[in-house]
């Protein structure tokens, strides 16, 4: 995954972006506080960040999640959630039907989204779309757009979108993929690192793994190790001596 | 209700104003609520209330079948209420019939009244409600424990819905009803409500009441759902608090 997709912090229902660092300290203590919808997040002068909405004046949690306040914007992280498809996110879909101008891929959303051919790479012929990828595909595309009626607009053209081949996929719950990737990446790094596997991470919450067999079952276990914990702390170090203890490096 | 006859040897309300179970008329039965009970379900919960057993499942948003019913505006919340054939005394036929068709519809309504459908354009939020176990008031139990699910499933929503019942027994007003104060009471008045706001987002009533056992029932069950409430909020939390001894990194 290219590393500016690493410090993308995967919000239900709006993205929320990192303010600064500065705010990060003062968010910590309040961040661990857990809300259920209707909870009273602020009475007045905050502003209504994601996953909160405003009645009378004061803001309140639609979600279930972990409150977080940065600068003057009170939301609420989610805990779980589907995948909300936004733009910007790229994610890993797989084929599930062709027509004879477009793909239609799978990308864990609630509905499956149409691939133009207009948005490959390669050139392809009306009706020769198989040619080129096939139903059972895995491919990284990009978001490229989203309307009011979450219909979605996805590409393969920018750089470092392909077809997958080989390798595995590993489906974590999307609420828990900025875990995955870790503080400006450093999960992901460590994962990496360590395994030795090539890994993509997508925001629809499936993350591509291909090197050995041995390695990519040790990355999937890690994975998972990351997801039931995921709500703990210090768990870099925790995956960086399950990784270290079973590959024999780092001693 | 109201005109089925007293068995013999059967007393609703004894001498000292105690319930045929024990309690007094303004007491709830014993309330249990667990968030998360379900692995395969993207939200689920499991709710005991006396001798009620009901287990909520919520999927989704998910796309809408059939799709001629899907708006494409906003989500619809579907439920479907089932009672097992093991639930009751003698054995319920499997099923859907009028009664659970019915009570499906008025906790779909319910449910929708306080989730944000508008995010969710030509999807489907689907909820079902399994009876394990009844013993009265099982469309409040399942709407208490539908919209913790909810809140489970990570559906954004306004708040979550408290539901209980209030009757008339032995011409007394009562809370949360029975089996036997269900079957012979003289009433019935199921209540879904957001303690919150105030608002009453499910309301019916079988049996006879006067315009003021009707106030003061209503005003008994809002003052239980407040407490439903409370239990409500501590199982979402439950979920969550045992590992809560840090941050995450999506957090920080």
């Amino acid at each position: 995954m290219p590393s500016g997709h690493a410090s993308r912090v995967f919000i239900g229902i709006t993205n929320l972006k990192r303010v600064n660092g500065m705010q990060r300290e003062s968010s910590r203590e309040t961040a661990r506080e857990i809300v259920v919808p209707g909870d009273l997040l602020s009475g007045s002068g905050m502003k209504a960040g994601p996953g909160t909405y405003v009645d009378g004046g004061s803001v309140y949690a639609a979600l279930l999640g972990i409150r977080s306040v940065r600068a003057n914007t009170v939301g609420v992280v989610p805990l779980a959630g589907q995948y909300v498809p936004m733009r910007g996110d790229t994610v890993i879909g797989k084929i599930v039907d062709m027509g004879a101008s477009n793909w239609l891929v799978d990308i864990n959303a609630a509905h499956p989204t149409p691939l133009h051919v207009n948005e490959v790479p390669w050139r392809v012929e009306f009706g020769e779309t198989g040619r080129f990828m096939t139903i059972g595909d895995l491919v990284l595309l990009k978001v490229i757009g989203v309307d009011e009626l979450a219909k979605v607009q996805v590409s393969m053209k920018e750089h470092g979108l392909r077809k997958l081949a080989g390798g595995m996929v590993a489906d974590v719950a999307p609420a828990k993929v900025p875990r995955i990737i870790g503080k400006n990446g450093s999960m992901i790094q460590v994962l990496k690192n360590l395994t030795g596997c090539r890994i993509y991470v997508g925001q629809n919450g499936r993350i591509w793994i291909d090197g050995d067999m041995d390695n990519i079952l040790l990355a999937v276990e890690a994975i998972k190790l990351i997801e039931d914990q995921a709500h703990s702390s210090g768990l870099t170090e925790k995956v960086k001596d399950l990784l270290e203890k079973r590959t024999g490096k780092g001693e | 209700m109201g005109g089925t006859p007293l068995p013999d040897g059967i007393k609703l309300m004894d001498e000292q104003g105690r319930r045929i179970d024990g309690r007094l008329p303004g007491e709830l039965r014993p309330l249990k609520i667990e968030a998360g009970v379900l692995r395969r379900a993207d939200g689920s919960a499991y709710l005991e209330m006396g001798h009620n057993k009901v287990m909520a499942a919520v999927y989704g948003p998910r796309e809408c079948h059939p799709r001629h019913m899907q708006d494409p505006t906003r989500a619809l919340v579907q439920c479907h209420y089932n009672m097992a054939s093991f639930s009751v005394d003698d054995r319920k036929r499997p099923g859907p019939d009028r009664r659970s068709q019915e009570i499906s519809k008025i906790i779909s309504e319910a449910l929708t009244h306080v989730v944000f459908t508008e995010y969710f354009p030509r999807t489907s939020i689907d909820v079902y409600i399994e009876v394990l176990q009844a013993n009265a008031g099982t469309r409040c139990a399942g709407l208490t424990a539908a919209s913790v699910a909810l809140a489970d499933a990570g559906i954004p929503m306004r708040d979550l819905v408290a539901s209980c019942a209030a009757g008339k027994v032995a011409n007394t007003m009562v809370l949360d009803l029975g089996k036997e104060e269900d079957n012979f009471g003289q009433a019935d008045i199921p209540l879904g409500y957001i303690p919150r706001t105030e608002e009453v987002v499910l309301l019916q009533m079988d049996g006879d009441l006067t315009a003021d056992e009707f106030r003061t029932g209503l005003g008994m069950a809002a003052d239980a759902c407040k407490k439903i409430y409370d239990v409500q909020r501590d199982a979402l939390r439950r979920r969550y608090v045992v590992a809560d001894d840090g941050g995450s990194e999506g957090v920080k």
